[in-house]
């Protein structure tokens, strides 16, 4: 049924390996990937662990379509408790990682504890076992990838690390994958580091087994497969374009977050856009963008590898960061980008490789980047403070900011504890655009006024990937609703996050979605898996999942006071574009959010609920 | 009338001469509507995916009836997504 039913458990404290049989009665009950490592979390530690102590835990899990032929089916998900949010932290990734977990015999791996001394897990189908890692403490994520490689004379072994970020307990440090694919947000990477464990290395050579009906999976997948590639976005748009062709988009409609939120349009948006991409540089006469590249099994290939400028002042001396490498994505050329003014395409790729060598998430660091330049232009935070000049607009500055952050340097180390931390400090908490601590991503919500709702529901901060309504509100999929209005937001709000946790337990990619609908998902659900996969099921499960998420947070002491928006976004209207004079009325969405969901007026699931679902 | 039109993505292929960063000034006949432009620039209609002017989105429906004002800016997408 797409499992292995095994999972590793790691004593980091012990230093001991051992198998388990994967709990089957849960997968029929959280599907898996997400859900499921939810599930087991959840199960084991106390919601109010201190998310960087060794009493939490870190699970490495797989859904049932990872590594079969399901297009996009090489998703892997880390849970945990996140230091950023203090919240349920799950960030998942592509690349080939998660596949490769599958072919060596295994559906998870869980984390506890904290070992003695840096160590990285090497895993070979059934053997695994903890290594020294002495070596490569210190090391960036692309340095360790290589060592473990030549280490292991195996170019195909699959490896998620940390880089300096995550040793240094950066709170929205990544885990990255395969050089530049990352479980990204809320600081799953401080944790790793936290129990020094380095990397995990995967080697798997026995395919994926126990698919339930093989003939029926490999109909389902095919027809599903060509749904996406006749699909004008994830056929051609996403390949061609990739995700940041929003930016154009998003700033017309003016919703494009711009130097901390003061702004909702960006004057260079264009300069930072996917077209700039495809242009060719009046320097060397090359386009920034080579290629587009594909995680395993996917058939879209949204990835995008580019080129940097090699004379650009952040690195003609440095000839390392002058190969093709991955990026920019739509979120983090805003992040690094208009969240700070800055519009200057190398500058904003060299941050960005920064963050994938080193391992942060480049959305909260240049959104907290954003939020160190509004202050420094208040004269609340000085050039002697910070190191250097920091006004909004500054490539220098991110570059250099980028630099200390990642190897925490100086500033770099207040900087790297998140704006909230920062804000906080400084006097000035309601400058932290975030949500239960984790930065926004790449949308304003005075101008999509569902994404404020999206927003401060999320259970793990603020986040575009739990529920994107940017899909209907902007793009018009599955249809288009009006970004301005709240009539109708609550139950557009819940239907995306329940079917998004769908799409992330099964192991595929939520870009799917685009195209499809969880009425092409569960014919390849129900061939794999066995028992009852209707989609009443599939929506039922996507519910539980999120009541159970909501569950962990209240239980770890958050309310619905923490369901809310920074000041800025209710009270301060948006001063151009179409949104102008517009604040986000989160206050009239949210009741109706708490009815619909079958929650108490103060956010807690009813036990009418929780019986509904079974929690 | 003075009216800035622009086509993003792959659709920039379709902008006349004299374009810059996918946007041109046009000079319109007052009346015109949205639809109209978008045809008079062979802009394929199943290409025109996204149409918003001045930010705000007009349905396919309302293309061939919504008039354009001096000053209006007409922006023109393929089907395309992001995250």
């Amino acid at each position: 049924m797409g499992w292995n039913r095994k999972i590793l458990r790691v004593d980091l404290t012990k230093g001991i390996c051992s198998e388990e049989p994967l709990n089957m009665q849960w997968a029929q009950e959280y599907l898996g990937s997400r859900g499921l490592a939810t599930k087991y979390l959840v199960s084991e530690i106390d919601p109010k662990v201190d998310p960087l102590s060794p009493d939490n835990k870190m699970i490495m899990a797989t859904g049932p379509l990872t590594g079969t032929m399901a297009s996009t089916g090489g998703r892997y998900t880390v849970v945990t408790k996140g230091p950023l949010t203090g919240a349920i932290a799950c960030s998942n990734s592509g690349g080939f990682f998660g596949a490769e977990m599958k072919f060596a015999g295994w559906d998870m791996i869980v984390f506890e504890g904290r070992s003695p001394k840096p160590v990285y897990l090497y895993v070979e189908n059934d053997r695994a076992e903890l290594r020294d890692a002495a070596h490569l403490w210190g090391r960036s994520c692309w340095e360790t990838e290589e060592t473990i490689k030549h280490e292991l004379q195996d170019p195909l072994v699959r490896i998620s690390s940390i880089g300096r970020a995550g040793e240094n307990g950066v709170h929205y440090a990544c885990i990255v994958n395969d050089l530049h694919r990352a479980a990204g947000r809320s600081g799953v990477g401080a944790v790793m580091g936290s129990k020094n464990l380095k990397a995990v290395a995967l080697r798997g050579t026995r395919g994926v087994s126990g698919i339930r009906d093989f003939g029926e999976f490999m109909q389902a997948t095919t027809a599903a497969k060509k749904v996406l590639a006749d699909n004008a976005v994830t056929g051609q748009g996403l390949p061609k374009y990739g995700t940041q062709v929003l930016m154009n988009v998003i700033n017309e409609i003016g919703a494009l977050p711009t130097r901390n939120h003061r702004d909702v349009q960006f004057e260079d948006a264009n300069k930072i856009s996917a077209e700039a991409m495809h242009e060719k540089r009046p320097t060397d006469g090359k386009p920034h963008l080579v290629t587009n590249a594909a995680c395993f099994g996917c058939t879209i290939a949204c990835g995008r590898i580019s080129e940097i400028d090699k004379g650009h002042f952040t690195v003609k001396n440095s000839p390392k960061y002058w190969g093709a490498s991955g990026g920019l994505e739509y979120e983090a050329a805003w992040a690094l980008g208009a969240a700070n003014g800055v519009g200057d395409l190398e500058a904003l790729q060299y941050a960005n490789l920064l963050c994938n060598e080193q391992g942060m998430d480049p959305i909260s660091f240049g959104a907290t980047v954003g939020a160190a330049m509004e202050l420094y232009e208040m004269g609340v935070l000085t050039k002697e403070q910070i190191g250097l000049d920091a006004p909004f607009g500054s490539a220098e500055a991110l570059a250099r900011l980028a630099e200390m952050t990642a190897t925490g340097e100086g500033f770099g180390r207040e900087l790297g504890l998140g704006s909230k931390r920062l804000c906080t400090k400084y006097g000035h908490p309601e400058l932290s655009m975030s949500v239960k601590g984790q930065e926004f991503p790449a949308y304003d919500s005075r101008g999509i006024q569902g994404m404020g709702l999206a927003y401060a529901t999320s259970n793990r901060g603020a986040c575009h990937l739990r529920g994107y309504t940017v899909a209907s509100e902007v793009l018009g999929i599955p249809v288009k609703t009006d970004p301005h209005v709240t009539e109708g937001k609550a139950e557009l709000v819940k239907a995306f996050q329940d079917a998004t946790a769908v799409f992330d337990s099964a192991g595929i990619c939520v870009f799917t979605s685009f195209a499809w609908t969880l009425a092409d998902v569960q014919p390849q659900i129900a061939a794999a898996c066995d028992g009852d996969w209707s989609m009443d099921r599939l929506n039922e499960v996507g519910e539980r999942i999120w009541n159970m998420e909501r569950q962990f947070n209240n239980a770890a002491g958050f309310t619905a006071k923490d369901d809310n928006l920074p000041p800025r976004l209710t009270s301060e209207p948006a001063r151009t574009g179409p949104a102008k004079g517009m604040v986000n009325q989160l206050d009239k969405m949210l009741p109706e959010y708490y009815q619909v969901r079958g929650w108490t007026p103060e956010g807690v699931p009813t036990a009418e609920t929780l019986a509904r679902l079974g929690l | 009338m003075k009216i800035a039109f622009k086509l993003f993505a792959s659709l920039s292929d379709y902008l006349p001469a004299g374009s810059r960063d996918n946007r041109i000034e046009l000079d319109v006949e007052e009346g015109v509507t949205v639809g109209e432009l978008i045809r008079r620039y062979q802009v394929p209609e199943r290409s025109a995916h996204l149409v918003l002017v001045n930010g705000i989105f007009i349905p396919p429906a309302q293309r061939l009836r919504h008039r354009l004002k001096p000053g209006d800016e007409v922006a023109v997408w393929p089907p395309i997504a992001g995250g």
